[in-house]
């Protein structure tokens, strides 16, 4: 056989082994580690849950901003569990994505040089108190819209992991909620906290679900193989659609004078999103990019004589052990 | 209200508190995912462990005080934590130190506490016991990866326990409080812990290939509210919500 014989032969194979693979997605079967895979579906998901894994343990950083300063020892435990679930999301995706063939460390280096992203929306500070209720309230709510459908992503491990993730953020959601409601029924200054909070986290949300369909990159391949159910519009239509009644309850004003009950659509209209401010922030000039990176970085380097010793003390306790046996 | 008892319990959370607050102030930024978890879950123990003292401290006080008043409305001068739990977290070394000269104490308190004549304080330490063991275990082992890992760990784990080593002997130290409900069987009797206390810390370290340090110099007054620096940045944070919006539910 010619060496053009064989690469096309190669190439039939590898297409029909893509064509089997995309019967069995869309046969809503599972693909697990070891099944073969086009390069494109590893990179992709690579990419994902990455992003997904690193924007959990940057988004540790504007919340633990206020750990040592929760107003109650009750509200202070609770944000310590949140952290705490989130630190625990990021070490499940991670090792979700590692049985795609990277490694921890790979992803931290791209996570610590920027070539991975992480979620726009860490990259807004935490001022108040109040902006724990509404990170809970709406980016851990605007995080479940985008993520209860990946429970049914192609991918096993990324659908196992985020089952459990799912029903964590639910309650973080709750909580977040909670602590609105505490302050907008208080004093006016708490109801004020509330209302400012709300005023600076509702644009960044809705920025949070994406790109208007017509500039995403990523949604057509990414529907085919269960990455995403629903475009960005239409996730960001359904958060508008189920967060505006419930800031009504509480009596906080959602700070778009656009927004507006549309009987025939029955739906919410709203108003412009700022793109610009969006792309800044993803770019990279957010108001908090440049910390939240040197927070990430400088953990890592101090922590880097500590992880030398872990690595080096298990040598030498395996080395005793060997010595032993002999 | 039996104020003897209130400033005995005052004395136990209080630690819990500062190292909790102490603990709390590294999430985020860890060595590593894992011993970020590590620590802040300690954290969240301590600080539950808080809430079961001081929601207690309350009800004998029976004055309206609140487990958050307790907890965040004192004055400097009237936190009675060791100074040993308010060192900061100079690096992970420190921590781990600070965390391990702690938990050996702790452990050995708790173990003790159970078996005290007021019921409520010993089946808080029946709950604690279980939580500050797997404490104890975290520090320990980290105490001798570091101490037999490098060079530079071993140096680094080195300094750490000789610069909190002053801040040991202070553990054992009883106000009158303490002696009083000694006498009643409320309490435990930590002078009897101390032997033992250095006997496992040197064991340890040994292990870990560490000295154990000789100095007999040590500092006192945590439990009188006589602290270091430190404490009084530590209560800035932890109190500025309840000072700067006084008398508000959260």
């Amino acid at each position: 056989m010619s060496e053009d014989q064989i690469k096309n032969l190669r190439a039939e194979e590898s297409l029909s082994l893509e064509a089997q693979f995309e019967a069995r997605i869309a046969r809503d079967e599972k693909i697990e580690p070891k099944d073969w895979m086009p390069e494109k579906y590893r990179q992709t998901h690579i990419r994902q849950m990455s992003q997904h894994a690193h924007s959990e343990i940057v988004g540790m950083l504007p919340e633990g901003n206020w750990i040592t300063r929760a107003p109650s020892l009750r509200r202070k435990v609770a944000l310590l569990a949140k952290v705490q679930d989130e630190a625990g999301h990021g070490l499940y995706l991670y090792s979700a994505t590692e049985t795609l063939g990277i490694s921890r460390d790979e992803m931290y280096e791209q996570l610590h040089t920027g070539k991975a992203k992480y979620s726009s929306i860490f990259n807004y500070p935490t001022l108040t108190w109040a902006d724990m209720g509404a990170i809970g309230w709406l980016v851990d709510g605007a995080a479940i819209i985008n993520q209860v459908p990946l429970c049914n992503t192609s991918y096993g491990p990324y659908a196992r992991a985020m089952i459990r993730v799912c029903k964590e953020e639910s309650f973080h959601q709750r909580q977040g909620y909670e602590i609105m409601i505490k302050l907008a029924n208080g004093t006016p200054e708490q109801k004020e906290m509330a209302q400012d909070a709300l005023n600076r986290w509702w644009w960044p949300s809705l920025m949070m679900l994406g790109p208007t369909d017509d500039k995403s990159v990523h949604t057509a391949q990414s529907m085919k193989w269960k990455l995403k159910r629903k475009t960005n519009d239409e996730l960001r239509q359904q958060f508008i659609d189920q967060t505006v009644p419930q800031a009504d309850l509480i009596g906080l004003t959602i700070p778009d004078p656009d927004l507006k009950w549309n009987e025939e659509r029955g739906s919410y209209d709203f108003g412009e999103i700022d793109w610009d401010e969006f792309w800044q922030v993803v770019k990279g000039h957010g108001p908090m990019n440049k910390a939240r990176m040197n927070a990430r970085v400088g953990a890592w380097e101090r922590g880097e004589w500590v992880r030398d010793a872990a690595m080096a003390h298990a040598k030498k306790k395996n080395n005793r052990k060997q010595k032993q046996a002999v | 209200m039996n104020n003897n008892l209130y400033n005995y319990i005052l004395g136990i959370a209080d630690n819990s508190l500062i190292l909790g607050q102490r603990m709390g102030e590294l999430c985020g930024h860890g060595p590593t995912l894992e011993t970020d978890i590590a620590c802040t879950n300690i954290s969240l123990d301590l600080f539950g462990q808080v809430r079961s003292y001081f929601q207690y401290a309350a009800k004998i006080a029976g004055d309206g005080r609140t487990e958050d008043d307790i907890a965040m409305l004192r004055k400097e001068r009237e936190y009675k934590n060791v100074l040993l739990a308010e060192q900061p977290n100079t690096n992970f070394a420190y921590t781990i130190a600070r965390q391990f000269l702690f938990d050996v104490y702790h452990l050995a308190f708790l173990s003790e506490l159970q078996n005290s004549k007021d019921l409520t304080l010993s089946a808080i330490a029946k709950k604690c016991v279980k939580e500050v063991s797997y404490h104890e275990r975290f520090s320990s082992d980290w105490v001798k990866r570091l101490g037999d890992g490098t060079e530079e760990s071993h140096l680094k784990m080195q300094e750490a326990i000789n610069d909190l080593w002053t801040y040991t002997d202070e553990l054992f130290h009883q106000t009158e409080s303490d002696k009083v409900m000694i006498k009643e069987g409320v309490a435990v009797d930590t002078a009897k812990l101390k032997e033992n206390y250095y006997k496992q810390v040197s064991a340890l370290l040994e292990e870990a290939t560490l000295e154990t340090p000789e100095s007999k110099w040590f500092q006192k007054g945590g439990k009188k509210g006589v602290h270091t620096e430190h404490l009084g940045y530590l209560l800035a944070d932890l109190q500025y919500m309840q000072r700067t919006y006084p008398n508000m539910e959260w």
